[in-house]
Order: structure tokens, then C-alpha cells, then sequence
């Protein structure tokens, strides 16, 4: 079947180091993270990734007041990655505009708010806030992103754990083919840092990292990793088909040339190798590439003792016999952003394309042998030869796994 | 409590629920849908703060009690006093 190509044009991101795409990758070539101690309730001092864009950008007081940091998020990404395209909004038709954000979880930040609120009056719940649901739907960080925008296509969230982020993007694929929408603005979105559960629940699974110094708590395939760091965070990128693109004269960063998604269906929250192998196989013949093409493969990697090693051995039997194939990861400078860990992780990759510098994986003191795979890039940028194509991995609880393949933009 | 310390009360919870909004000069007797940028859920919250703040509950059959400043201090002033 012949479908459309489709093109990334425009880049916004929050991260815990980085504002911008320009900002972020900087301080990935520079080895520069940003995870600090902040106050949870019930939890104390935790380590977690916290951003610090301004959501007064692009929203009013009222606005940030009645919405969620999920939303706030989206916002703030959409309307620079709009900014970044170049694409003249004020003149497009909304209808035909979708947005697909990724997510790993909604809710539970309101949720718990609104428990602690009620707790202070003896848990009468008639003190509970009638903006509770508008907040709590699964949908949240994508409608206030189409109110705020005044977008009038469709608009909604797809939950995949912490594959989320790549999800966003190959949904924004397929409906850019299916002739759903003619735009999209897609990638993933984070604000678990607000709810205390999911640092209760990675500490009571022995998977919360904790070092005595922040920006070195998280660090995959170093020996002496204890756990996730958890981030919050926004990537959305815009996407268009390639002939709108190039008929409007719009910057192109790359090309999603392939695309993957399976299940474990083994475990809630172990991986499962073999699964993730096929993964990455089946997004490559989709690409009609071979590995030897794929020139920087992002890991996943979380930082927890097995999660590392088995995506290792993944990529080692997919990538074996690859010497211009390196190997990556963002987690050390931002932990884990969740939802929007794939789409931070992919656009942390993007600029390669035009300066060939690979980023490196950073907090590795003492690789951990098993995790010991070709061309994984340690502690320091690396200049490679060429930078044709990225796989971008991005895995899930509940065995959810997804490749992306983008390549470089070539009119051929 | 005197009328006009209840409008403060109430321009006091608008100044909350509608941060943006220019609060200096309202009509006492002009609707505040009129003059501010108030939805059903910022009325929702003017309610909810009064009942939280305050421990004043206000029915939904007299929400439009709520309508105007002026109002707001006939309908409020007595239910404040009241607790005293």
C-alpha cells in the first residue's frame, strides 16, 4: 500500500535540563543534568527531574489555576513547537489539526490534591472540587492544549506506560496517512513528579535511585544504578505530510520512515528481551532498512538492575556486527520522564542529523559488564561518521514496547 | 459585618478563582458576569470558597443570589452575622 511520507517540522520541549531544543541539546553535548531534591508529601525529600518553564507563556493566571501541570505541559510544547514550524497557524484550518499526546498515567496528581483537601475538613466531600473531573480525564493534556490553541480536531491522549512518548508520534503517522488531519502536533507529556504514589510505588518495588548527589542518582548501566528518577516533562513535535511540507518551504528534521509497537505478555513490570528484539526487527523491515543503517540507537533504559541489562542483550543480538551503530540514553542528565520520555529522548537525538555529534550516556563510572554493548557512548560526546538514521526505543509496564525509526530528510 | 466588608470578602475570593482580572473598578450593582471574565465553574469556586473560608453554605436554588456585588452583600452580610 502506498502511503503518504511524513515529516517532523517543528520541535517544543520542557525538560529538567533544557527549555528548548537548543538548550536541551547543549546541555546533553555538555554533560550537564538537572535533577534536584524536592519535598514530597507523605514522602519527604525525594530526587526527581523538575522543570521550570513558564507556563505564563502561553496561558492566563486562570488557566494554570483551573488546569493540571499535564496541561500546562502540552501547552507550553505545543505552542513552541508551532513557533518552531514556521507553519502559519493563524491561516490553518483547525478542524484538520490534530494532536496526539502520550502518556503514562493522568489523575492521580488531582486525585491525591483533592484527598488532602477533604482531609482538612474531616474528609466531607462536599469540599471536593468540582473541577476534579475536566481535570482527571484521561484526555486532560491534550483538550486544554486544544482550548488553549483553539484547535477543533481531534484531540486526545494514548496511554502506553513509558512508551507513551513514541506512541504519540506513530499515531500522528498513521492518521497523517489516513488523511485524518493534514497537521499534527504529537510526542508525549509528563507531571508524575506532582503525585507521590509513583515515588512510593518505585521505592516499595526497589526501583527509586537515590544518590547523595542529584544529577548523579540516575545513571543507566553503571554498576552501582539503584533505580528510576522521576521526571516530568513535555516534547511535542509537528507533523505534516512531505508534500505540504515542501510546499510550504518548511524546515524538515527528519523522516519517520518505521515504526513499531508489541506486547510482552509476560509481566507487569519486567521486560521481556526477546519481545523487544522483534520490536526493533519488525520497525526495521517496516523501514526497509538494515541495521547496519541505523547510525544512533536511544535506549530505554531506566536505570534498574534487570531493566538495563535485558534491554542490552535486545539491542546486542538486533545491532551485532554494526560498527557505525552507536548507543545512547537521556535518563542520566533528566531521569525518566514517563510519557514524555520517548519524545524528550527522541528530540535530545534529532540535531545529529545535522551535526553528527552523538550525546553520551552520562553518570558511567563503572560500566556494568553486562551491560557492556558496542559503541555505547560513555560520559562524552562522540563525532560519528554519519548520522543517517535513529531508532528510538522506548518500552513499557505491562510489557508495552515501541521502536521509531527516523531518518535523515533526503528528497530521493 | 458591613455590606461593604462582605463585597471585599467576595472580591477577595474573585481575586483567586480569577487572578487575571482587573478588580479596581467593579460596578457594585452591574452583573460581575457583565464586567469580569466569570464562568459557571468560577461561580462554582466563589461557593466553594465562601463554604470553605468561611463555613457559609449557599443552596443552588439561590445561586443567583450571588449575581451582582450588591447582591452578593444582601444575600451574604446576613448569613455572615448570623455566625457571629
Amino acid at each position: 500500500m502506498e502511503v503518504s511520507r511524513v515529516v517532523i517540522t517543528g520541535v517544543g520541549l520542557t525538560a529538567p535540563n533544557g527549555n528548548s531544543l537548543s538548550e536541551y541539546r547543549g546541555n546533553l553535548l555538555n554533560g550537564v543534568a538537572g535533577i534536584s531534591r524536592t519535598e514530597i508529601r507523605f514522602m519527604g525529600e525525594v530526587l526527581a527531574g523538575i522543570c521550570d518553564f513558564d507556563p505564563l507563556r502561553y496561558q492566563k493566571r486562570k488557566e494554570v489555576r483551573v488546569g493540571t501541570r499535564a496541561g500546562s505541559v502540552s501547552i507550553y510544547c505545543a505552542h513552541e513547537a508551532l513557533k518552531d514550524s514556521g507553519a502559519d497557524f493563524e491561516t490553518m484550518d483547525k478542524d484538520r489539526i490534530g494532536i496526539y499526546v502520550g502518556i503514562t498515567e493522568h489523575g492521580n496528581v488531582e486525585t491525591e490534591n483533592e484527598i488532602h483537601n477533604i482531609s482538612q475538613f474531616d474528609y466531607d466531600t462536599k469540599f471536593w472540587t468540582h473541577h476534579h473531573n475536566p481535570r482527571t480525564v484521561a484526555n486532560n493534556a491534550a483538550g486544554e492544549a486544544s482550548l488553549n490553541l483553539k484547535v477543533t480536531g481531534p484531540a486526545y491522549t494514548i496511554g502506553a506506560a513509558c512508551a507513551a512518548g513514541n506512541l504519540g508520534l506513530v499515531h500522528a503517522v498513521q492518521m497523517l496517512q489516513l488523511g485524518e488531519v493534514d497537521f499534527a502536533i504529537a510526542g508525549g507529556v509528563s507531571e508524575s513528579i506532582h503525585t507521590f504514589g509513583i515515588f512510593a510505588g518505585f521505592k516499595s518495588q526497589g526501583a527509586l535511585a537515590e544518590h547523595e548527589d542529584p544529577n548523579k542518582a540516575s545513571r543507566p548501566f553503571d554498576t552501582a544504578r539503584n533505580g528510576i528518577v522521576v521526571s516530568e516533562g513535555g516534547a511535542l513535535f509537528t507533523l505534516e505530510r512531505l508534500d505540504d511540507a515542501l510546499a510550504r518551504d518548511a524546515k524538515i528534521y527528519g523522516e519517520i520512515v518505521g515504526y513499531h509497537v508489541n506486547s510482552d505478555a509476560t509481566d507487569y513490570v519486567l521486560p521481556n528481551p526477546e519481545r523487544q528484539t522483534q520490536c526493533m526487527r519488525a520497525a526495521l523491515k517496516k523501514a526497509g532498512m538494515a541495521s547496519q543503517d541505523i547510525h544512533i540507537v536511544n535506549t530505554h533504559a531506566t536505570a534498574t538492575p534487570m531493566g538495563d541489562i535485558q534491554e542490552c542483550q535486545a539491542i546486542a543480538q538486533v545491532f551485532e556486527n554494526c560498527p557505525d551503530t552507536y548507543v545512547n540514553n537521556t535518563k542520566g542528565f533528566i531521569g525518566h520522564a514517563m510519557g514524555a520520555a520517548g519524545a524528550l529522548e527522541l528530540a535530545g537525538n534529532l540535531p545529529s542529523f545535522e551535526d553528527r555529534m552523538v550525546h553520551p550516556s552520562i553518570n558511567i563510572d563503572d560500566l556494568d559488564p553486562k551491560c557492556s554493548i558496542p559503541n555505547l557512548v560513555l560520559n562524552q560526546p562522540t563525532q560519528a561518521k554519519r548520522v543517517d538514521a535513529i531508532l528510538n526505543n522506548s518500552f513499557g509496564m505491562l510489557g508495552i514496547n515501541s521502536a521509531l525509526i527516523v531518518r535523515r530528510f533526503s528528497d530521493q | 459585618m458591613s455590606k461593604d466588608e462582605c463585597k471585599q470578602v467576595v472580591l477577595d475570593i474573585i481575586a483567586e478563582i480569577a487572578p487575571d482580572e482587573e478588580l479596581s473598578d467593579v460596578k457594585p450593582d452591574v452583573a460581575l458576569r457583565e464586567q469580569l471574565d466569570l464562568d459557571s465553574m468560577d461561580f462554582l469556586d466563589i461557593v466553594m470558597e465562601l463554604r470553605k473560608k468561611h463555613g457559609i453554605e449557599v443552596p443552588e436554588s439561590e445561586y443567583g443570589e450571588l449575581v451582582s456585588l450588591d447582591s452578593c452583600a444582601a444575600y451574604l452580610t446576613p448569613k455572615f452575622n448570623a455566625l457571629v
